[in-house]
């Protein structure tokens, strides 16, 4: 249990995926305008890393080792992902419109975010058992929306900051990413 | 283990996964936004935009999500908002002065052709497209397609643009009925 808690913990805090690892930073940027699209892209990706995670755990396990196919496991894993969040926006748009509508624009991205895909590889690499591996997917994900939320209202305070003129737009949202980074690597020396 | 078969299994996944996409799109079809299209159908569709939307669908979806209240209507009137208030289970509101007057009759309007100067501004406001001319050349408005909104009345340099009572109220969708008003335009001409 106490294993459990630690890969959450880890994942979420201290190997962060956004901030201390480097992936996943293209909806970092891009969908971290607005507080509200920020936490819409969140659930999505909460939602498909945690399920990709599990689904791609059972196709290493099951098909890709029987069969001795595990350099396949790159393009079965973006297959995983892909049919993932393909499934799921159909069944979203007919089940629960609402949260379709918050999701909507947001689900396909997920396909391309590079998150999902290092989280499915990272789980085989650490040889996880699926509790393990569906465990740290969803770290993983609430790491991620954690300081898309967090950035996302950083960001809606610089729209009416007084910036200098040479900063304004990406290059102070580059720079705050940074400084984030920072302030996440400093979990680093909690636990080794 | 032999490329050739890896490929042959790797084809097969993708295929059966393919599968998978095929069948949960057939048993989560969704025949579009039903509340949304409920609402479109009371909405008079005359496009006009007094609404503050761009046209009746994005003042429908506004209405659905909670984002627009249901007296920005002029052309429905009070019997459409009305309407929406026991689709939605809401309250019968007062049409919102600040999008316009209810008028009592339906109009059109009409290009006093000899004025006209071909100067196009009142196409491109058209929400209906109900404006045929060219540059400089004179304009008419297609009285079947024509409901009513105004837009083009301050858009005309000239002010050759006047309001007449419509052959048949507006709040008949015209789509559904074209015999309909071809039968009373032609009773009209007699």
């Amino acid at each position: 249990m106490s294993g459990l808690f630690f890969i959450f913990i880890s994942a979420v805090f201290i190997n962060n995926f956004v901030l201390v690892k480097f992936l996943g930073l293209c909806p970092f940027m891009g969908v971290s305008g607005k507080y509200q699209s920020a936490i819409g892209m969140g659930l999505a990706t909460t939602f498909v890393l945690t399920l990709s995670s599990i689904i791609s755990y059972f196709v290493h396990t099951y098909l890709l080792v029987p069969l001795e196919l595990e350099y396949l496991k790159t393009l079965s894993f973006i297959l995983v992902i892909a049919i993932t969040v393909q499934v799921t926006e159909l069944i979203l748009h007919k089940t629960s419109p609402l949260l379709y509508q918050v999701l909507g624009l947001f689900l396909p991205l997920i396909t391309t975010n590079c998150a999902v895909l290092g989280v499915a590889l990272l789980n085989i690499q650490q040889q996880n058992n699926l509790i393990q591996s569906a465990v740290f997917g969803f770290g993983a994900s609430v790491g991620f929306t954690l300081v898309l939320v967090l950035f996302s209202a950083i960001r809606e305070r610089l729209e009416s900051a007084d910036i200098p003129e040479s900063f304004k737009g990406t290059p102070i949202a580059l720079i705050t990413a940074g400084i984030m980074s920072i302030a996440f690597m400093g979990f680093g020396g909690m636990a080794r | 283990m032999n490329p050739i078969v890896s490929l042959i299994i790797i084809s097969i996944v993708a295929l059966a996964f393919g599968f998978i996409v095929m069948w949960v799109s057939k048993k989560f079809k969704v025949e579009g936004n039903p509340i949304v299209e409920q609402i479109n159908a009371i909405l008079p569709q005359t496009q006009c935009g007094q609404c503050d939307y761009p046209g009746c669908k994005p003042y429908a979806t506004a209405i659905a999500n909670g984002e627009a209240p249901i007296n920005q209507c002029p052309p429905g009137g009070e019997e459409g908002i009305k309407k929406l208030a026991e689709l939605l289970d809401l309250e019968v509101l007062e049409l919102n002065p600040d999008n316009g007057d209810e008028k009592s009759i339906d109009m059109v309007v009409e290009i006093v052709e000899p004025d006209c100067i071909g100067c196009t501004k009142c196409i491109q406001v058209c929400p209906v497209d109900a404006i045929v001319g060219a540059a400089k050349q004179m304009h008419t408005i297609i009285l079947d397609a024509c409901t009513g909104c105004d837009l083009c009345i301050p858009a005309c340099p000239v002010d050759c643009i006047i309001s007449i009572p419509a052959p048949i109220p507006n709040t008949i969708n015209r789509i559904d009925k074209p015999q309909l008003f071809t039968l009373i335009n032609e009773a009209q001409q007699l």
